[in-house]
């Protein structure tokens, strides 16, 4: 009896995750890439490097040395700091063509940003959100109120800005407008979430559905809001200023004049979307594994026993939410400030179901995960069908399979949707799943009603919050 | 001995279907109590109006000198009631030392911010907390289990890990809902032992439904038997043993014989 219990532990699966034999990940990299060099018959400088140190990062378990699980990510880091450099020289890949360009880049941080921002609600707390899309426009409008000319009647400066000082309208620094952005999303974030957060599963995601539906109809009709124009109706608001990165600097110290033109700016750009993400995935690791974070995984799995045991669900709830809006928010107002613009028809629903694409696909829960799903997905999105379709109307693929030559990103959404589907067929948690998530899909979850759930006459929530 | 918790007049209605009827219900301090009856008599409805997952339709519950009636359930764990659930529940996905954990939060302090700079004071807080778990799950007899997933654990275990998560909160009375179901006869030997030392080492109060007789007529000081929603006797596990509306409503017949009420 006791030996069979013993048995069934010990084929359960461990917690720490087995790291593959060397000889297997050599092969799961070593295989795919022979072929793909046999088929290209080109062995580059750059693409021997690329495997080298692809290879370096993959293959030896580098978890298993003191301190070596900060090898990979610090490894991933340097490439990332390093591309606006070495991008131009970079080889060609097959099909996907060139490597993104540094503009694409900082999309997909701003969507790396969103996406980890989105997994707090979703991927932690559970909370399926398909109005995220909010937030994004809440940052998008402050950044385009305190940095650019739309409320011309004031002349407001503070800090480094890349306009001249007479310019009427309000310009602060893009660093506290970051901020400003944040603390805005949050507030909304918990203004939503209060009347909403009492819902469960399915009448939750309707009625976030129903708020992202709201925002991009207060940003089309904003401009006779009770008579102020907010947001400019249609037109949106636009330009907004140029962040002006390091013009104190330029003053004091004299960099060279051509510092802040293109493709310059786009690496400040870049550089500084780097670092948001960094400290966005930062914020989300510290969260996952704090006394919240676990508050966030007991709501997820069973509110109920959550509830008993303590966690107060509306307050719970609510900071997840404004967690994730939080990000959201500094995401879109960095995303106006880059584009120069804000504009309504930015924020359709289709952006809330791109994120959460994003999330899903790259495994809901995990920080690593869901960089690659964002970054993946934007530069699909931004480049790589653009891309793929020219290679396929070059090589005649197209006419092969469609009879004619064929514009692939008018179809962004359908693949996408083909690239869901195949997620959910085929690896339901995602391309790197947090190990939670794994058991749940693999082993099954308790989601039967509970006999104390399935006759509530009331819903069960903090009065006390109320 | 001063009351921990006093209900009175507690009622709960779910449409017009009566669950519990006025029941007036007190339980001293530092005693194991049991709640007994045939099933759908009220027992988990009871329960889960002291713990706060119902509102009660009418009545007053007092625990430690504060009304909490009708509180949120958080606010009532808080305040140092814990529970147990008929069916476990545990978070399937997070470990034993997690689910322990959860059940610490109302303990620990520590909001967004907090979590997020970590300074050393929170820091400590968790190292703090993380041992205690640790020594919560090895005095439940989980030693060697704290990286082991809650699903992954045998039922018995599973079992005692739910009391370990409930102790976790604190609590100065410990319910708990059918606490040996599924049990073997060595299990709930185990399990009655070790509720008893609760109650002795560390003064807990204990509120159980109960079926195993054996249980509840071993270590329980006092016996609540409720019928149809109604309290229909209360007293030490003799008293009650020998009630004849006890008797009947267990046997739905009338009957004189105390033995016949035994578990067969």
């Amino acid at each position: 009896m006791a030996s069979g219990i013993e048995a069934v532990r010990s084929s359960a699966p461990a917690l720490k995750r087995q790291s593959m034999p060397r000889a297997k990940r050599a092969a799961i990299v070593g295989i795919p890439a022979f072929f793909v060099l046999a088929i290209t018959g080109s062995a580059s400088f750059g693409l021997v490097v690329a495997a080298l140190i692809f290879c370096a990062l993959y293959i030896p378990a580098w978890k298993t040395l003191p301190a070596g699980k900060w090898i990979v990510p610090i490894g991933i880091l340097l490439i990332a700091i390093f591309y606006p450099i070495y991008q131009p020289n970079l080889f060609d890949v097959l099909v996907f063509g060139n490597f993104p360009s540094v503009d694409t880049g900082v999309t997909m941080m701003i969507f790396i940003m969103m996406a980890l921002g989105l997994n707090i609600v979703v991927g932690y707390a559970g909370l399926l959100d398909l109005g995220y899309v909010a937030f994004y426009a809440i940052g998008a409008y402050t950044v385009a109120w305190f940095a650019s000319q739309h409320f011309s009647n004031v002349t407001l400066h503070f800090g480094s800005v890349g306009v001249a000082e007479t310019t009427p309208g309000i310009h602060l620094s893009i660093w506290i407008i970051l901020l400003i952005a944040g603390a805005f999303a949050t507030i909304g974030g918990v203004l939503i979430g209060f009347p909403t957060l009492r819902l469960r599963g399915d009448y939750l995601a309707i009625v976030t559905l129903g708020f992202g539906e709201i925002m991009p109809q207060i940003a089309n009709n904003g401009d006779n809001l009770f008579g102020h124009n907010i947001t400019n109706g249609p037109q949106g608001i636009n330009p907004i200023d140029p962040p002006g990165f390091g013009n104190t600097l330029h003053d004091t110290v004299g960099l060279p004049t051509d510092y802040l033109s293109s493709p310059n700016s786009t690496r400040l750009f870049y550089w500084t979307a780097l670092l948001l993400v960094v400290l966005t995935a930062f914020c989300s690791a510290r969260l996952r594994d704090s006394r919240l974070g676990r508050a966030w995984i007991a709501i997820r799995e069973d509110e109920t026993a959550a509830a008993a045991m303590g966690v107060p669900l509306m307050r719970t709830k609510t900071w997840a939410y404004a967690g994730g809006a939080f990000f959201g928010g500094v995401a879109g107002a960095y995303y106006g400030s880059f584009k120069g613009g804000t504009f309504p028809g930015d924020f359709y629903f289709n952006i809330s179901v791109f994120i959460l694409c994003m999330v899903i696909l790259g495994g809901m829960g995990n920080i690593w995960g869901v960089i690659l799903g964002a970054a993946f997905l934007s530069y699909l999105n931004q480049e790589g069908l653009a891309n793929i379709g020219a290679w396929m109307n070059a090589n005649g693929v197209s006419d092969f399979v469609f009879g004619k030559d064929i514009d692939v990103p008018l179809y962004t959404s359908g693949i996408f949707g083909i690239i869901l589907v195949l997620t959910m067929l085929f690896r339901p948690e995602g391309l790197i799943p947090s190990q939670r998530r794994k058991q749940e899909l693999h082993l099954g979850v308790q989601d039967e009603y509970l006999y104390d759930v399935e006759h509530h006459d009331e819903p069960l929530y903090d009065r006390e919050d109320a | 001995m001063a009351d921990l918790l006093t209900a009175q007049g507690v009622r709960k209605e779910f449409g017009g279907l009566v669950a519990v009827n006025d029941v007036d219900f007190t339980i001293p301090e530092r005693t194991i109590v049991s709640l007994i009856g045939p099933n759908g008599a009220g027992k988990t409805t009871f329960f889960n109006m002291l713990t706060g997952v119902y509102k009660p339709t009418a009545g007053q519950i007092v625990f430690d000198e504060a009304d909490v009636t009708g509180k949120p359930p958080h606010a009532i764990t808080e305040r140092g009631i814990g529970r147990t659930f008929q069916n476990i529940r545990l978070f399937q996905s997070m470990t034993s030392l997690e689910n322990v954990l959860v059940g610490m939060h109302s303990r620990l302090k520590g909001g967004i911010l907090r979590a997020v700079f970590k300074p050393p004071s929170l820091k400590r807080e968790e190292a703090a907390a993380r041992e205690k778990a640790h020594d919560l799950l090895e005095f439940c007899g989980l030693r060697g289990h704290d990286d082991e997933y809650a699903r992954n654990l045998s039922y018995g275990d599973q079992r005692r890990l739910e009391v370990a998560r409930a102790l976790a909160t604190e609590p100065k009375l410990l319910l708990l809902d059918e606490p040996t179901a599924g049990m073997n006869p060595q299990e709930t030997a185990e399990f009655t032992a070790f509720v008893s030392q609760l109650r002795h080492d560390q003064g807990l109060t204990v509120l159980m439904i109960e079926h195993d007789m054996r249980v509840v007529m071993g270590i329980s000081e006092r016996v609540t038997v409720l019928d149809y929603g109604e309290k229909i006797a209360e007293g030490t596990p003799q008293e009650v043993q020998s009630d004849e509306r006890v008797i009947e409503a267990y046997l739905d017949q009338p009957t004189s014989s105390a033995t016949q009420f035994t578990p067969k």
